[in-house]
């Protein structure tokens, strides 16, 4: 809290040091890779993938013209804080980085991301699904080669939903009848987490019911059009608070100790996951022995017209700063362009391929899980799902709506207001800080 | 030997008095220059890390950049706008509220302990000492998400406590009690530190003063009261400034606890996480200098204020 011996001035100015973003040489960076072909062009990555530097090592060994130099400047928001403040200070970013999809449009805004159409993106398009690539681009424009995706299913504990005779739901409304079943019968759990915090979460669940809530192009980047007060968001959001209001889902804050805890200690019978969910599942301690994990695809509103969603999913992007735009362009679509790379991506990081030819492959769909008992649950459940996936498009001040969207959340499982009128206030906040921005409302 | 250098200590003391003398005004310019290389290396790091920097903040909250259209000069629009915005406005009243309630009872934490310590004179006082202060040692980081820890629902002792006697858990994490929640963290890591800055001053006193407050027959309360407390007034000045800096610049604690409680604690808790949010969270890097500069000015004239108020006490006088 307090910075005690510095005088009040001081405390602003070492804020306002920070602000300034001390832009000190970080051109000549250490790598934590070995670069195998010293005379190479060098280009500078960032990513916080785990097993990535085996990877980069590969990459290098099969490059004589380009060498990848990777450092891992942090994880999601840490990363970004610095990528931020080099674009602010012009200097300092790599020329590599790897983004989740939904920042894309906050970057490219800023002018910090290349357009990759005219560095051969166009080239490897084909390699990636629809949904995939509608994700990387704006418009005409593509910011970032996609890597890994979090096509959603839904993840259950077998051992518990039978236990109580709880047949697996298909549907919301089975879902819902399910929760309270659970309750019903005494469970010392809920069947599921609606995390206030959920933000990609909540924001896919909104999705899948129709909510298209930015549209957004960056052809025409003083233009937005919000909607996240429309029907299907309403529709869903009631569905939630009612759950909440009768005891039936919990409202635990996701990612913390006691929500990861509650994951894997039979708290919760049912995780609606991505893709990459397993891995995070698996990575965290194993509290209960008992536990049987399978997987099975995300309920549905209407089972005859399924709308599959996803949620999170990494890419590569080239910066404005990026010394050999043409290297790092490169780097960006070759880096996860071959088999052996993707193998260490799906068993050492359980990362989900959007890269077709994997994708496709027989070696992933068949791939047996262990964690799931050996089910294959990617000809189960997530190749389906990535396939019906048609994408999403971002606002260019995603974290701001993501707050703003926590925070009505938080304050309709607080009692304090209604589903509708959190989506109304959403709306309205996000409408004053679009026009704030300088954005004209469509 | 003697007498000139006392001589010599008189005219430099007391320049104005010196009067015309043939070497004495060079002798002076030349101390004063040496005196100015001892000072250059502070000076140097001042302009640099100080001067330069607030300027440039300063010059930053001048302009207006947003998303769609560009940066543009603004003059003082941001501040207009910053004294409008009802995020900062409610982060100011909010901190206004820690500072009421939370420095009390730090300083009634810190001066109990310090009165109590400052009467026993056994290893046992040498211990407590040690252990009230031990929480100032820890990390701020860390202590926070200790407290985290201690406060979950799932991990916290309280669940326990709370079972044993058939009561269920309070929420420390929920809105409506994250306040209480938080101060008990700020006390717990500040108490100890004031303890200490209380204590030294309060064992600075003669104590031929006490003996003269017994022959008066002042008891124990009465000499504490009475004696101890006016003759350390000016070292609970000094905690009360700090304390008070350290409460508006409140980011640490919320900040740490954000993480697991992103509901009750939201991204313009307090001003400072305001303008880190601003700055690194939504990009707005000119109205985070505005807000910054903004709550440093406040921060200045509230000690200001406050020392002023309190002249005669401290002894600054």
């Amino acid at each position: 809290m307090k910075s005690k011996l510095l005088a009040a001035s001081g405390v602003v100015a070492v804020a306002a040091a920070a602000l300034t973003g001390c832009s000190t040489g970080a051109s000549e960076e250490a790598c934590t890779n070995k670069i195998v072909n010293a005379d190479a062009t060098q280009v500078s990555v960032w990513a916080w993938y785990p097993a990535f530097e085996e990877v980069v090592d590969l990459f290098n060994e099969n490059h004589d013209d380009v060498q990848i130099c990777w450092t891992n400047a942090g994880q999601g928001n840490d990363e970004y804080t610095k990528f931020s403040t080099a674009l602010e200070s012009g200097s300092g970013a790599p020329d590599v980085i790897m983004l989740e999809s939904e920042v894309l449009s906050s970057f490219s805004i800023r002018d910090g991301l290349v357009d990759l159409t005219e560095y051969g993106a166009d080239e490897v398009k084909d390699d990636y699904t629809e949904g995939a690539w509608k994700d990387v681009s704006s418009g005409d424009a593509v910011y970032a080669i996609p890597v890994d995706g979090g096509p959603m299913g839904m993840l259950y504990r077998k051992d518990i939903l039978d236990r109580y005779g709880i047949p697996v739901p298909t549907t919301w409304d089975e879902f819902a009848a399910a929760a309270q079943a659970l309750k019903d019968a005494g469970a010392p759990g809920v069947l599921a987490d609606f995390p206030t915090n959920g933000r990609a979460y909540n924001q896919a669940l909104f999705a899948q019911a129709g909510s298209v809530p930015f549209e957004y192009d960056s052809a025409e980047p003083t233009d937005i059009a919000i909607d996240v007060n429309d029907d299907g968001s309403k529709r869903v959001l009631a569905y939630w608070d009612d759950l909440v209001k009768k005891g039936l889902v919990a409202t635990d804050d996701a990612f913390t100790a006691d929500y990861n805890t509650k994951l894997v200690d039979g708290s919760y019978a049912i995780y609606v996951a991505a893709a990459w969910g397993p891995g995070y599942l698996s990575g965290l301690a194993d509290a209960d022995s008992d536990a049987v994990w399978q997987a099975a695809p995300v309920p549905q509103w209407d089972p005859a017209d399924p709308v599959q969603i996803n949620w999170g999913g990494s890419t590569f992007a080239v910066t404005s700063q990026a010394k050999d735009k043409e290297a790092a362009a490169t780097v960006a679509k070759e880096v996860f362009g071959t088999e052996e790379a993707w193998k260490i991506g799906i068993e050492e990081a359980a990362l989900f391929p959007l890269w077709k030819p994997i994708l496709e492959s027989d070696y992933f769909r068949d791939l047996e899980y262990p964690f799931f008992g050996g089910q294959q649950i990617n000809k189960d459940v997530f190749l389906e799902a990535a396939a019906g996936y048609t994408g999403f498009t971002f606002s260019p001040f995603q974290n701001y709506a993501y707050d703003q969207l926590t925070e009505q959340l938080y304050a309709m499982v607080q009692g304090e207001k209604s589903s509708d009128q959190a989506l109304d206030d959403l709306q309205a906040s996000l409408e004053q800080y679009a026009t704030e921005q300088g954005f004209t409302l469509q | 030997m003697t007498t000139t250098i006392s001589a010599e200590r008189a005219t430099s003391a007391s320049p104005a008095a010196a009067g015309p003398r043939r070497r004495g005004p060079s002798l002076e310019r030349r101390r004063q220059r040496v005196g100015w290389l001892f000072v250059t290396p502070f000076l140097v790091i001042f302009a640099l890390f100080l001067v330069f920097p607030l300027v440039y903040a300063f010059g930053m909250s001048l302009f207006t950049s947003t998303l769609a259209t560009g940066t543009q000069f603004t003059g003082i629009a941001n501040y207009v706008k910053a004294f409008t915005d009802p995020l900062f406005l409610e982060g100011l009243l909010r901190v206004a509220a820690y500072a009421l309630v939370m420095i009390p009872i730090q300083l009634i934490v810190a001066l109990a302990a310090a009165l109590v310590l400052d009467t026993l004179a056994t290893k046992l006082s040498q211990l407590s000492r040690l252990l009230i202060f031990a929480p100032y040692a820890i990390p701020v980081v860390i202590g926070a998400l200790m407290w985290s820890f201690l406060y979950s629902p799932r991990f916290g002792p309280a669940g326990t406590l709370f079972d044993v006697v058939g009561l269920s858990t309070p929420e420390f994490l929920a809105a409506d009690t994250i306040f209480g929640s938080l101060v008990n963290i700020v006390t717990w890591q500040w108490s100890g530190y004031y303890m200490v800055v209380i204590y030294a001053a309060l064992r600075s006193i003669d104590p031929s003063v006490y003996e003269a407050a017994r022959i008066d027959g002042a008891n124990g309360w009465q000499t504490a009261l009475r004696i101890k407390v006016p003759m350390i007034s000016s070292s609970m000045v000094m905690v009360i400034t700090f304390a008070l800096i350290g409460t508006l610049q409140f980011f640490t604690e919320p900040t740490v606890l954000r993480n697991i409680a992103q509901g009750a604690i939201d991204a313009a808790y307090t001003p400072n996480m305001y303008a880190y949010a601003l700055a690194f969270s939504y990009s707005q890097f000119n109205y985070a200098s505005t807000i910054a500069f903004s709550l440093g000015v406040l921060v200045f004239a509230g000690s200001y204020l406050f020392l002023f108020l309190t002249r005669k006490q401290s002894g600054l006088k």
